[in-house]
């Protein structure tokens, strides 16, 4: 994207932060602070909102919202080890697990802020990397960074770089996903397959003894959840499986559904290469976190539209029908394994640990 | 994975499982030694297959579940310490002693590591040289030659702030003293594969001889495991009591000699206690008394700990395999994964573990 190779090329590339360290003063509201801010942050996230350098941003609705739309607020923070892993960084993880989270109740962004907290001494290019990674999942998404805040810590009371994110939506009216939705008598569809963001991160932290080709999948949802809409699907309950997984994203909607999900082991779409690992490690694929991902509960009628529709957008190539809810038993979810027994899926209980022998 | 996928072909394992049925004519218990065999029997519900009669007993071949409570206070008596660095298997620090567990002690400031290998804890030593460096060598024989290559490295290397906190138990004591119980019912044993990679089959032909009880050597695949059963129940149809390999593309007579002699360097064979089960003669390892500047135990004053074991917990029972999860009160309520009262419900590889992620007796209710 640099120009500087060619001389027709006009846009200025923006002036390199004068620090190659990110230093205590960068975060003490005075004159660095407004140079980080002037030239690192803006020429990348720049919008006239942000420019305006008020304390709030200030959204203006183009029309008023209409009868019956709600407005979605949600908030995550954001700790990853390694910063940059094979498939994402912690740029990208900020602005798509934020936007997922409106998607998932069927929002379409209106603004995006972060909040970083940044660990003294880290280099300044690093970070100007996750802010154009931060400007290209933006723009990927189609959401806007509005507002910002900028925090050092000293030298070891922060690993690196943490990024603290909000984001505002509008769900226009007549969508109703949410965790509590799910019917008996619904599809369960998952966009993809599973496990690739947690496998992707865990190997990259390097002390698994373990090299993987797999990335993650980080991504965002909402241009997938709009096609579903636009395709006329009644969605009841939408998860992104992030942390605790699968098990732990369809429990959720068991739970708060009141409604029993079975789902068949043949049919949940895990890669080769994640399974072998989770085989050798003891981990299970369904435990892992997903960040591009969704699981969709929709009425039976609806599924082969729904997965039709799914396949047809880049993020749901590889959708497919997991399971189904029933009545009962309520809150429960069983895993139908190919030699015709079932079992319960538990919800993960917390860290992931490799086991032993 | 094309491996791994032809042993838990649906279609094969259903041949073998009709193969059983028609085999099986008298009632049979046997146990399945390896935690990692109960959870892919759980898992896969292949208990639920069987014909009636043929019960599936699961054993105590969990390390974790084993590891005294003893061992787990000194741990965490040892990882307090400002001065150590106490390194563990991630599933340890889960395991919670008589008050708190490793997670615990690291939010209260202790630097306690997971490793994948002891290898790694020996790296740190070197990279840290004014610290302690612990390992906390627990497991099978399938960890124990590892864990002595460790000592061995440390030495080599003229480490002299690396220990190791041991825990190493062995099979064949822990199977006699479960045949030799007055209350026992096992008929037959499925030997745990991976500890057969390295040690053969040789020392069960003895205990299969005097005990009268067969012994097949098992992988963990449902294909796998239904084999080994298979076999099992020939021999007990057939009145045999042999050593069998069903775990041929693996395992072979004389193991890993390279890997025995290496455990044999630094190991000797001495009674052990077992969590549950209590001491179990020639039950497990202890380092030999040359190498011993490198036992934990030893190097701290682990002598105050006092372990305290839940008074309602049937763990014990459960491990010899005379009594199931669900005949425990405490099972799911009050004890769960995250709030274990036993040894079994501490591992992943663990009974009433695998019982409970897998909902066994919970599938209709609420």
């Amino acid at each position: 994207m640099s120009g500087a190779a060619d001389p027709r090329g006009f846009a200025c590339p923006p002036p390199p932060p004068r620090h190659d360290r990110i230093i205590l003063g960068h975060g003490g509201g005075g004159r660095l602070t407004a140079e980080l801010i002037e030239r690192l942050f803006l020429p990348r996230f720049g919008n006239d909102i942000l420019a305006q350098g008020d304390d709030a941003a200030l959204l203006t609705l183009r029309e008023p919202l209409p009868a019956g739309a709600r407005l979605a607020l949600t908030t995550d923070a954001h700790i990853v080890r390694p910063l940059f892993f094979p498939g994402g960084d912690i740029g990208r993880l900020a602005v798509c697990g934020t936007v997922n989270d409106l998607a998932m109740v069927g929002a379409r962004p209106l603004g995006l802020a972060a909040a970083f907290v940044i660990e003294e001494g880290l280099e300044s290019e690093l970070l100007t990397r996750v802010a154009d990674s931060m400007r290209d999942a933006a723009r990927e998404a189609g959401v806007t960074i509005v507002a910002g805040d900028t925090k050092v810590a000293e030298r070891g009371k922060v690993d690196g770089l943490y990024v603290a994110t909000a984001a505002v939506g509008v769900v226009p009216p007549g969508r109703s996903a949410r965790a509590a939705g799910a019917r008996s008598g619904d599809a369960v569809l998952v966009s993809g397959t599973l496990g690739e963001h947690g496998l992707a991160v865990l190997a990259a932290r390097g002390d698994l003894a373990l090299r993987t080709a797999v990335e993650s999948d980080v991504a965002p949802l909402g241009g997938l959840v709009e096609a579903l809409y636009a395709a006329g699907i009644d969605i009841h309950a939408l998860r992104d499986p992030t942390r605790g997984g699968l098990a732990a994203a369809v429990n959720e909607i068991a739970a708060r559904s009141g409604v029993g999900v079975t789902l068949e082991e043949t049919a949940i779409p895990v890669r080769r290469e994640v399974r072998a690992a989770c085989e050798v490690l003891g981990f299970d694929p369904l435990h892992l976190p997903n960040e591009g991902k969704l699981v969709a509960f929709v009425p039976q009628a609806q599924a082969e539209r729904a997965l039709a529709t799914m396949r047809g957008h880049p993020r749901g190539a590889a959708a497919v029908a997991i399971g189904h809810a029933e009545a009962a038993p309520p809150g429960r979810v069983l895993m139908r394994t190919p030699y015709g027994t079932t079992r319960v899926v538990e919800v993960p209980a917390g860290e992931l640990l490799p086991r032993i022998c | 994975m094309k491996y791994m996928d032809e042993f838990r072909d649906p279609t094969l394992v259903q041949a073998v499982i009709a193969e059983l049925w028609r085999t099986a004519v008298r009632p049979h218990v046997i146990m399945e030694i390896c935690g990692g065999q109960t959870h892919a029997i759980v898992r896969s519900g292949l208990d639920r297959l069987l014909p009636p009669g043929l019960t599936l007993a699961h054993g105590p071949g969990c390390p974790v579940c084993v590891t005294p409570l003893e061992t787990l206070d000194q741990a965490m008596a040892i990882a307090c310490r400002p001065d150590v660095i106490f390194t563990s298997y991630g599933d340890m620090l889960r395991v919670p002693g008589s008050d708190g567990d490793l997670f615990g002690v690291r939010a209260r400031g202790g630097d306690v590591r997971v490793v994948y290998s002891p290898l790694d804890a020996v790296r740190l030593a070197q990279e840290n040289p004014a610290r302690q460096v612990v390992f906390f060598a627990i497991g099978f024989e399938t960890t124990a030659p590892a864990n002595a290559t460790s000592v061995v490295q440390a030495r080599r290397l003229g480490l002299r702030n690396f220990t190791i906190l041991a825990s190493q138990v062995c099979v064949p004591g822990a199977m006699r003293a479960i045949l030799s119980s007055p209350d026992n019912r096992v008929e037959a044993f499925l030997a745990a594969g991976h500890v057969c990679t390295v040690m053969g089959w040789r020392e069960y032909t003895p205990i299969a001889r005097e005990h009268g009880v067969p012994i097949v050597v098992t992988g963990f695949e449902p294909l796998d495991i239904a084999r080994g059963i298979l076999l099992a129940v020939k021999q007990l149809e057939a009145g045999r009591a042999e050593v069998e390999n069903a775990y041929e593309r693996v395992v072979t007579e004389p193991g890993n000699p390279g890997a025995q002699t290496a455990v044999r360097e630094v190991f000797r064979v001495g009674d052990r206690v077992w969590r549950g089960l209590g001491v179990i003669p020639d039950g497990g390892l202890h380092l030999r008394d040359e190498w011993s500047e490198f036992d934990a135990a030893k190097r701290f004053d682990v002598s105050r700990v006092k372990p305290v074991e839940s008074p309602i917990c049937i763990a014990g029972e459960i491990l010899k395999g005379l009594r199931l999860p669900a005949d425990c009160p405490a099972f799911d309520d009050p004890c769960t994964p995250d709030h274990p009262l036993g040894a079994t419900m501490v591992s992943a590889e663990g009974t009433c573990n695998a019982y409970h992620r897998y909902g066994r007796g919970r599938e209709e209710t609420e």
